[in-house]
């Protein structure tokens, strides 16, 4: 890892924790970036946490570029000596898989895509090396993933899985962006997952779709009654495969506000992790499954 | 009071001075796009700058009063007209119950603010009037107005005066058009000639020019240094680990056309950024017509900071000359 700092224009300071994206370098980005927020540094006006960098606003009107530049860089060693456990919740997100919905509008956009001839299930499923669809919608599921950037447009997470990097999926985006995504579809692109928060343009492929509204700028849903925005870098999300029936029943009880995601507190700790990936996801499902 | 929409015009957005501090969860800071004309649209009908008004996009709106009201118009230049009487660009007027306000076909500028004495009084969500319409947010339900909206109006604070600016206070606008950028984030991913030809060529404002973001084209293609893709940055050379972007912020997806991200800015995504507009040009976007011919302009951070510092001066004049 090597941490690079830049400038972007005269009111943001754009710090790189690493090119490549591991769980490494988010808690490194984390750390640094809550030290940032910790030192009180006079108009730092935002810090946006991203995978593998983070991003600081400030107004160059009341402290001069090249000293808060400094004082991030100060913080460094203090971060990269910061603990790497963290205190969470894993929630659990019921998913269609191969719904129609999605399949509509990946037919619309065929020839946008790297192969017309099957769905992004298949495509994705062949370039990783699976022996079919139903064995790769396994693996996207059965284990939890990490919320490492809140962003793109409202609320929508960005989601790295909690395994091994040699059995990382990645994909690559769509030749072209889509100008349509269904709201709530769950998507892939290089090895991020994500949750469409909002129907819009789009280049990540397509596995499946959510009944569960993560954004509601009305706050009329039950669990976004104090916040209209659903998820936080650092939350734990476990895929649950469902099929039209759920779908309908989850959508129907969000609707009259007597459905809400499961939610464990649960503390992940990176070095635990690593060092015994089964042993630690286990231990998150164990808190999950308890609720 | 209120007024009624009686044409809507191409996008028309409630905005003010936007709500900072949401960017970390995608949701942009918004507000008018040129804050220097919007600023001076409310000093014109004594408002506070931030109080609510309208962003007009290339073709103003048709609205109704239902009381007196006083109103101004600030930004592009295009005929306006009260019951089809003629009114200037950059004055407050008085507008009766009853009477209509519309507009003619743009002269210049590409964004017109209209103030309203009192500010327009719809609910605030997390802290700001503006519209997101991405995530029907703020303004008037979320979206654009529509004809038939009846949009309320606060109370004025103050008596209702006529003002005129004093045109002269105004920048002057350098043609062809010239956009400041300090180059950094991921400029190294560029080689040396590529980062000579982006700012030798001219490029014109492409026809996706938005809230979100300016497109430009006619340059040359970008030329990247060669290396391996790191990790979940995906295959293009254009392509990084997703990260933050920032507002200003330049990137060129395929290395094919720039994009500005301006106000409604998405907060993040996989592709290079090879600098960043400085702020005090920000509002320059917002007034470009597509087909604009535009260069860009390698400057320093000092540069940089000097004409923010100017900007902010004409501002403090152009506000004590209406106060």
């Amino acid at each position: 890892m090597k941490t690079r700092y830049s400038f972007g224009g005269d009111e943001h300071v754009y710090v790189e924790i690493d090119e490549e994206m591991s769980l490494d370098a988010f808690f490194v980005a984390l750390s640094l970036r809550n030290a940032v927020a910790e030192a009180k540094i006079p108009c730092v006006t935002e810090i946006c946490p991203s995978n593998a960098s983070f991003e600081v606003r400030f107004d160059p009107d009341v402290i001069a570029p090249d000293e808060i530049m400094a004082r991030i860089k100060d913080l460094e060693h203090k971060a990269e000596a910061g603990e790497k456990r963290i205190d969470t919740r894993i929630i659990e997100i019921p998913v269609y898989f191969q719904d129609p919905w999605t399949h509509e509008t990946l037919m619309r956009f065929r020839e946008r895509h790297q192969d017309p001839s099957g769905s992004d299930l298949d495509y994705a499923a062949r370039i990783n090396g699976y022996d079919s669809v139903a064995a790769f919608i396994e693996a996207y599921h059965s284990n939890p993933w990490f919320v490492s950037m809140v962003g793109f447009v409202a609320g929508l997470p960005f989601l790295y899985q909690l395994v091994e990097r040699e059995r990382q999926i990645e994909v690559p985006k769509y030749l072209r962006p889509r100008t349509d995504t269904p709201k709530h579809t769950i998507g892939h692109g290089g090895a991020f997952g994500c949750i469409y928060s909002v129907r819009g343009a789009g280049g990540y492929q397509m596995f499946g779709i959510t009944p569960v509204t993560i954004y509601d700028p009305t706050q009329s849903v039950s669990y976004l009654r104090d916040f209209m925005v659903f998820f936080n870098p650092g939350d734990i999300v476990k895929w649950k495969p469902v099929d039209r029936a759920e779908f309908d029943r989850i959508e129907a009880g969000i609707k009259a506000g007597t459905w809400a995601p499961r939610i464990a507190p649960v503390t992940f700790d990176l070095t635990e992790f690593n060092a015994d990936v089964a042993g630690s996801n286990a231990k998150l499902m164990e808190a999950l499954n308890g609720v | 009071m209120a007024f009624e929409v009686i044409k809507p015009g191409l996008s028309t957005t409630i905005q003010d001075l936007g709500r900072p501090g949401y960017f970390h969860l995608g949701i942009p800071e918004g507000g008018a796009m040129d804050r220097a004309a919007f600023r001076i649209a409310n000093m014109l009908v004594g408002n506070d700058e931030g109080a609510a008004g309208l962003e007009t996009t290339f073709m103003a709106p048709e609205l109704k009063f239902d009381a007196d009201t006083l109103v101004a118009v600030a930004g592009a230049d295009m005929p306006v007209k009260v019951d089809g009487a003629p009114r200037e660009v950059w004055t407050s007027f008085l507008v009766k119950a009853g009477q209509t306000l519309s507009f003619g076909f743009l002269k210049s500028g590409a964004r017109a603010y209209i103030a309203f004495a009192g500010g327009i009084d719809t609910p605030a969500a997390l802290g700001s009037r503006s519209t997101y319409p991405i995530g029907a947010l703020g303004g008037f339900e979320g979206r654009a107005v529509k004809a038939g909206d009846v949009v309320p109006v606060g109370k004025p604070s103050g008596a209702l005066v006529e003002r005129a600016l004093d045109k002269a206070l105004l920048a002057s606008l350098p043609k062809p058009v010239e956009l400041r950028v300090l180059t950094g984030l991921y400029w190294h991913r560029l080689t040396e000639a590529c980062q000579e030809r982006f700012f030798a060529d001219e490029w014109t404002v492409a026809p996706e020019a938005d809230r979100m973001g300016y497109r430009f084209r006619g340059g040359h293609p970008m030329e990247f240094v060669p290396r391996e893709q790191p990790f979940g940055a995906g295959s293009d050379p254009s392509n990084i680990v997703d990260g933050c972007y920032s507002y200003g912020s330049i990137q060129v997806p395929g290395g094919q056309e720039p994009i500005v991200l301006h106000r409604d800015a998405v907060s993040g995504g996989g592709y290079f950024t090879l600098g960043a507009v400085i702020s005090a040009d920000m509002d320059l976007i917002g007034q470009l017509q597509p087909n604009t011919k535009v260069r860009f302009v390698n400057v320093t951070m000092d540069e940089a900071l000097k004409v923010r510092a100017e900007r902010k001066d004409r501002l403090a004049r152009i506000r004590a000359s209406l106060g």
